[in-house]
Parts: structure tokens; sequence; C-alpha cells
């Protein structure tokens, strides 16, 4: 009769043996992935500690005042935080049928040689220097922009956010310069920042869909649209939003273009197609120079304001995407 | 190559019998250069299940693919020869790729419900999908026929609400033939339906073909010969040669394949010497 060694009926310890190789290997991914980590925590802490010295100084009216003028240290962000969220918002609006249409062409529609020179151009679109846009669209863009503020201000006018104060729009002599350098042409130029961003989220999520799913529609006798409406965006829906949330980061960021275009004003009001407006990002671009050292921290503090907002947005965009059905429901 | 006696239809001319007749003449098919099926000619009659049987990669299900024009839908896809529906050529150029697929249905090896939907939405994609305008309940009684028809009705009916996915892989299949019903194919098609499946959803299957025979010509790729036996009457055997394109070796009435057959190869293979 042979004696059990393994009296103890408790579970073992299962210690995996690392060689040499790969410790140093995980050593040294894991210091990447911290230094990565610590660098944003950095930037968050050393932005969130200037709140401090500005809510010192100009208290919570800091986020309900809207104008800047130094001289007088008059300094709030509500005008920037505003216009903020209305280019983004804007840019958006335009940006998101312009992926979902370009997307949903490059992954089903388009033959696949065509595919490639596609998704290839619109990669390009991301590579092109927020600078060279801003002057595309001051100097290309705007006068057919323009044209297009005045029709909207023309028809569809009496909805308020299409309201160009001072505008006449019906008039023959229309005040030109009342609708250029607008919010409106400022996000339709941040849109075109935006389309490859989302776009290639959405591409990807496309080309996932599972190709028996696909096979189930085909034999029931749908159509390329049947397809894509019964399985294509049923399955992408999470990188549709995603790629549209990854979008928006981008635009609530963009401060180049913005700057360039949008004559900046510190208004408190909401008339995207009239002249004047700023973001946070032009706001503190637009501030820096002539800054106090206490307005200085005002600035940095704006900054953290954006900083958390750009967060929040591709927090939960990542947390959109991750959440996403990875085919996980359709093994059987 | 091919004869095909006039089987099994003594027993069915008892039936009412419903389907299509579909003629393979000559078909050949590629994918890009490499040729993978040569010639294949076969008449499948209605209220008579047509099994092909044959080793792996000897083009049967290449075959089922090109009965509904499934097998262009793979880039570099090609094909020569007819294929008749009741007469009509599917690839002529009087015939639409979508009404082809309507009324020529198809059953997947791996059950593939849309898996978000719900299990009636499932059964009823096929008619949205085709544009299809049916009422609430007209929908209603689709569902429940098409679900007792495939023998799921019992099983679901007091969870029709509940995702397609959520399904057990058996029930998963005969969802997925429900939802093929529902656009009342005069064909059905069925690629390997039970190689996924435990063999008592398997038998439900198999149940399920046989009282959807005279109602939908029934085309199974099978590789289990026993179920080939079990649920057709008429029988096809391909087979490629090493390097060579697949093609038919003979077919027949099923009872005549696996109890006489008198190609050497086919005795081989419907007696498990390979394959």
């Amino acid at each position: 009769m042979s004696i059990s060694l393994h009296t103890a009926d408790v579970p073992r310890s299962l210690r995996p043996v690392h060689t040499r190789g790969d410790r140093i290997f995980r050593l040294g991914a894991r210091g990447v992935g911290a230094f990565v980590l610590v660098l944003v925590g950095a930037i968050g802490l050393f932005l969130g500690a200037q709140l401090v010295p500005t809510l010192h100084r100009y208290g919570l009216h800091f986020f309900t005042e809207n104008r800047w003028i130094p001289n007088r240290d008059i300094v709030g962000v509500s005008a920037a935080i505003l216009g903020t969220v209305e280019v983004a918002v804007m840019a958006l609006l335009i940006a998101f049928p312009l992926a979902l249409a370009t997307a949903l062409y490059i992954s089903e529609y388009a033959p696949p040689r065509l595919r490639n020179f596609l998704t290839l151009l619109v990669d390009l679109m991301a590579a092109v220097p927020s600078i060279v846009y801003g002057v595309w669209g001051y100097f290309q863009l705007q006068p057919y922009a323009k044209l297009i503020s005045r029709w909207l201000a023309e028809y569809v006018g009496w909805f308020p956010l299409f309201q160009v104060p001072g505008g006449q729009p019906h008039s023959a002599s229309w005040p030109k310069s009342n609708f250029v350098q607008s919010p409106f042409i400022a996000s339709l130029v941040v849109s075109m920042m935006v389309v490859p961003l989302a776009c290639a989220v959405m591409r990807n999520v496309f080309a996932q869909a599972p190709l028996h799913e696909r096979e189930a529609a085909m034999a029931l006798g749908a159509t390329r649209w049947g397809v894509i409406r019964s399985v294509v965006l049923p399955f992408g829906r999470a990188g549709i939003v995603g790629g549209t949330m990854l979008g928006l980061g981008r635009a609530l960021g963009e401060t180049i273009a913005v700057l360039l275009i949008l004559s900046t004003s510190y208004d408190l009001s909401i008339h995207p197609l009239h002249v004047n407006g700023v973001t946070l990002s032009s706001f503190i671009a637009n501030g820096f120079n002539e800054a106090t050292s206490g307005q200085l921290s005002a600035l940095l503090a704006a900054g953290f304001v954006l900083f958390c907002m750009t967060l929040v947005v591709n927090t939960l965009a990542a947390m959109i995407v991750n959440r996403s059905r990875s085919g996980a429901t359709t093994e059987i | 190559m091919t004869t095909i006696a006039p089987p099994a239809q003594r027993e069915s001319a008892a039936h009412d019998v419903r389907g299509a007749h579909l003629d393979a003449v000559d078909v050949s098919a590629w994918f890009g250069t490499k040729k993978v099926l040569e010639r294949v000619s076969l008449s499948m009659d209605p209220g008579v299940v047509t099994a092909l049987i044959g080793p792996s990669g000897c083009g049967k299900s290449t075959f089922l693919r090109i009965l509904n024009r499934m097998h262009e839908s793979v880039p570099g896809a090609q094909l020569a020869g007819e294929v008749r529906l009741d007469g009509t050529d599917i690839y002529g150029p009087g015939s639409r790729l979508i009404d082809t697929r309507k009324q020529v249905g198809m059953v997947f090896q791996k059950p593939n419900p849309f898996p978000t939907m719900s299990i009636a939405d499932n059964v009823a994609a096929g008619l949205r999908l085709t544009g299809t305008k049916v009422d609430r309940r007209a929908r209603a009684e689709i569902v429940e026929r098409c679900l007792s028809r495939a023998g799921l009705w019992s099983e679901v009916k007091d969870r029709l609400g509940d995702a397609g996915g959520a399904l057990s892989g058996g029930q998963q299949q005969r969802l997925c033939i429900a939802r093929a019903l529902a656009v009342e194919p005069s064909v059905l098609l069925m690629d390997e339906p039970c190689s996924a499946l435990d063999p008592s959803s398997t038998r439900r299957i198999e149940e399920t073909i046989a009282e959807l025979r005279y109602d939908v010509t029934i085309i199974i790729v099978t590789h289990n010969m026993q179920q080939a036996a079990r649920v057709s009457q008429q029988c096809a055997f391909f087979l490629a040669e090493q390097g060579q394109p697949g093609g038919i070796v003979e077919s027949g009435e099923t009872d005549r394949i696996f109890g006489d057959p008198r190609d050497r190869r086919t005795a081989d293979y419907v007696n498990g010497r390979f394959g």
C-alpha cells in the first residue's frame, strides 16, 4: 500500500517559472506602461494645481465670468467653455455622417483595390498638420462657407441658433464681415480633422462584422444595404459611438486652426454663424503672451478644464468600444 | 456521367408535393485560377431530399453555394454551366440575384442567427430584408408557423422576445431553419447543418428535414454517412483526386448508392474505407 505524500488537502501554489529574458521584458514593459500613466497623471496634477491660486484670486467667478480683460484683471472661462462645446458639437454633427458614410463605403461597397487606396487617403487626412487645415479653411473654404451661412440665416434664421445679429441676409448688400470667422466655419475645418479619426475606428469595427452573419443575411435575399442594416450596423454600433467620441476629444482640443479662423471675442452668445467666438484652447493660446503670472495660472486652470473634458470624453469612448460585442455572444 | 433514376417519387406521389425542380448542368467552378469543380450535372426533384456526400475538399459545399448564388460572393470566384430553377437559368440575364436567394434558402454549417435580434425578429428578418410588408398579426402567424415547421415553437413560444444568440446550438440551428422558411423558398440548401450539434439536436433536425420534404426541395451536404442514409432519397458522391477539381463519381437513389454502388471508389467511401 502506497502512502500519499500530499496529505494536506489545500490548494498548491502553482508558480510559473520565468526565464531571465522574460523577467527583463516584463519589467521593461511594465516600466513603459507606468511611465505613460505617471506622465498623464503629472500633467493633470500640474494643471490641477493651478486651480488653487486661480480660485484664490478670482473665486468661483472664474467659471462664471465670460470676459478676459488682462489689464483690469478680469478673467473667466464661461465663454470659452461654451464656445468649445459649440464648436466641438457642430464639428461632430458635420463629421459624423461623413465619417459613417465613408467608413461604410470603404468597408462595404468599394472594390478591394480602391479600398486600400481610399483607406490610405483618409489616413492621410489625419496626417495633415492642423495649421494647414487652418490656412485652407481661412482662404479656400471661408469664401464659400459664408455663402452657406448666409443661406442658413436667410431661410432658417427664424430659429435662434441660425440668427446672425446685424447680418441682414436678405439684403442684396449683406454685410459679409458678419458671416466670416465664425464658430461655424471653425467647426467645418475641425470636422475635417475629426473625420479620419472617427472613420478609422468605424471602418475597423465594420470590417470585423462576422462573415457568417453577413452570409445569413445574404442567403435570405438581402441587398447590400440590407446586410449593412441587419448585420454591420448592429455589430458596429459601439464602434460608431466610440469612434465619434474619440473624434469629439480631438475636436475639443483643436487649437491652431480655430485660432486662425475664429476672431476672438468673449461674448456669451450662441450664434454659430456669426463672426466671433472663443474656445478654451484658443483662449489659452490667445492670452498666453499678455498674461501676468496670476493670469497665467488662470490660463493653465482653463487648460485643466479642457484636460478634464477630453479625459472624460475619451474614457467614455474607450469604455464603449471595449464593451462592444467582441464576438463572444456569437459563438455557440 | 450522372444518371438519375426517377427515384422515390412513387412514394411521394401520394403527397401534395411543393418545392421546385433544380437542375445543374455542366457546372464548373474556380477560385481564382484554381479549378475546384469539373462539369457537375445533377437533377434535384421536389419531394426528394438530395444528399451530397464525399470527403473534405471535394467541392460539394462549393456546388451547394452555386445553387443559390452564394458562390460569387467570394472574391475571385467564377463558374461555368447552368443552374435551372424550374427551367430558368438562375445565372441568366433575366434572373436577379436577390430573387434567386429568396427562392433558394440556405442553412449553414455554423448556426448563425442574428445574435442581438430577438427570436421572433430573427424569424421575420428575411421578410424585412426583402422588403416584404406584413402587418403585425400576419407576422406573428408567420413566426409561429415557421418555428413550428422547424420544430422549435414549443421550446421558445414563451420567450419570443429573447435574443436569438441566447439559445443552445441546436435551437439556434432550428431557428435558422425557421428563418430560412419564412421567406417561403422553394428550395432549401443545408451545408452540414448538424456538424456542430450534439446527437439529440441532430436527430431533431433530421426529423425536421423529413417533415419539410414535401414542402420544399432539400439538398443537404453531410459528412455523416448514416445521416445521408437516414434523411435522403437521392445521393450524389463527390470526389476530388489529388490536385484535380472535384466532381460527381456516382449519383442515384440513396438505397442503391449505399447498398449496391457501381463505382469502387463509392463503395470504399460509403463503407468507410477512406475519407
